[in-house]
């Protein structure tokens, strides 16, 4: 039997206010009348309890456009579950956010889109900056530990020394600096996005040199830019291995992403439980272990450290998803990525930018 | 890279993360935003002795008289560990 999750990322809605170009949500946003109910919710949480989850991430789109957020949290924090929110920040007024925290809420994570208002705002695609910058300080007055967190691209990478800038100032504890995984809309936006040799080569240095200087102050997590890398990322611990996402609409995926593989069978909360869903169901044991590798990932000692990278990249570059992930330099595909490199990172015109936003 | 922890040097659970017991792998727990770590009996009883006003000597004695052999040394290793992992502080 499969080892159980220790957390569940609830994604309570689609909805969010901000549209940024790189959203890990799928180009097919659930709509409202198609979320789950907060009774639903209540069961999922217990189930996720039962099954061993004692982390639970309430995110989206944005979790504060959910009018039951309040008992959500109530319900996790009964459960002896550590709860997260992970907002935009837009709709954290203090009032609300104080209500949020007596009733359980244990760390915030409020992302950042850029180091300044007017970059801020336009990779959002509204005026978010100055309630983000509000938020973060009602989250340190109420004395909750703050992450922020931000998406890197071409269009922020120049500004790293200011985002770390501004994450000091907003009392951050941690900063999570990811470069964007191009999956659905960032897949969408890669020619806008994809960062250029020469700004990873200037931004590499800043964030280790940050890293250096404010230890034991705020603790810096880097994210690569895999296309730019020799070997993949590695796959979280490995497929439904610690963690499990439940959708808006009740959908339950081995990783956020999981949906772009399109091959795959996804369950649903409303048929199925998730004591079933994680232990036996053929989404959640498609990719665990290694039984299912291929070479050159099979025979290959980093196997234990990447998992043969990811099954969502995979499946988008090369059309199975159980194919070495073609960032990897032993991948047959990689020609794939260097081509997308090469046409991508400068291109000749650059296309405007998709903004997120529901059909 | 684990940096060393005096013998004097007074631990303390940090800010935003709980100790908690998780009946269903039967274990203490300390629940932080970055994860979950699951410790054995020894781990969970310096953990709850790092109140920010005892020592790592002091937390050693405290030990003492519960188990055997517990060594000053050991815990400043486990409180070492648990500092890397971002679960406490150490002022002093
Ligand atoms: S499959 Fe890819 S997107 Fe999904 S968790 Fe693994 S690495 Fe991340
Ligand atoms: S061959 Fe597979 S396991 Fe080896 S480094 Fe590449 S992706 Fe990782």
């Amino acid at each position: 039997m499969a080892e159980a999750p220790f957390g569940l990322l609830a994604e309570l809605t689609h909805r969010c206010p901000l549209q940024c170009g790189y959203c890990s949500n799928p180009l097919e946003l659930v709509r409202r009348d198609a979320e789950l109910s907060t009774e639903d919710w209540r069961r999922v949480f217990d189930q996720a309890r039962a099954l061993g989850c004692l982390q639970i991430h309430l995110s989206g789109g944005e979790p504060l456009l959910r009018p039951d957020l309040p008992e959500l949290v109530a319900h996790a924090n009964s459960l002896g579950c550590y709860v997260n929110l992970v907002t935009s920040g837009v709709g954290l007024s203090r009032d609300r956010l104080r209500e949020l925290a007596s009733l359980g809420v244990d760390h915030v994570q409020l992302s950042l889109q850029d180091a300044t208002k007017e970059g801020n705002d336009r990779i959002a695609g509204i005026k978010a900056f100055d309630r983000k910058v509000e938020a973060a300080a009602h989250v340190l007055d109420e004395g909750l530990p703050l992450t922020v967190n931000t998406v890197l691209h071409r269009q922020n990478l120049d500004n790293i020394a200011g985002i770390i800038a501004m994450a000091e100032q907003m009392g951050a504890e941690r900063l999570e600096l990811a470069n964007t995984q191009y999956y659905g809309w960032a897949l969408r936006n890669r020619a806008v996005l994809l960062p250029t040799r020469a700004q990873l080569a200037i931004a590499d240095p800043i964030v280790a040199a940050a890293q250096e200087r404010l230890r034991g102050r705020m603790e810096i997590v880097y994210v690569i830019a895999d296309y730019h890398e020799a070997h993949p990322k590695p796959c979280m611990y490995g497929w439904g291995a610690r963690q499990l996402t439940v959708a808006p609409n009740g959908d339950v995926l081995p990783c956020p992403a999981a949906t772009v593989i399109s091959s795959l069978t996804i369950e649903n909360v409303r048929d199925s439980s998730l004591h079933e869903i994680w232990h036996d169901s053929p989404s959640f044991n498609a990719f665990r272990g290694f039984e299912w590798m291929q070479d050159p990932c099979r025979s290959c000692p980093r196997k234990e450290i990447d998992f043969g990278g990811c099954r969502c990249q995979a499946f988008q570059l090369t059309g199975d998803a159980a194919a070495t992930d073609p960032v990897c330099s032993l991948s047959p595909e990689r020609s794939t990525v260097d081509l997308i490199l090469e046409t991508e990172m400068a291109p000749a015109e650059v296309p405007a930018m998709a903004m997120r936003k529901m059909r | 890279m684990t940096t060393a922890v005096a013998l004097d040097a007074v631990p303390r659970i940090r800010r935003g993360v709980k100790c908690a017991y998780d009946q269903i792998r039967e274990a203490h727990v300390v629940l932080f935003p970055e994860g979950v770590l699951v410790l054995n009996e020894t781990a969970a009883s310096v953990v709850a002795l790092c109140d920010g006003v005892r020592s790592v000597g002091d937390i050693a004695v405290v030990l003492a008289d519960e188990y055997d052999g517990v060594e000053p040394e050991d815990v400043a290793e486990l409180v070492a560990r648990m500092v890397e992992r971002r679960v406490v502080d150490v002022d002093g």
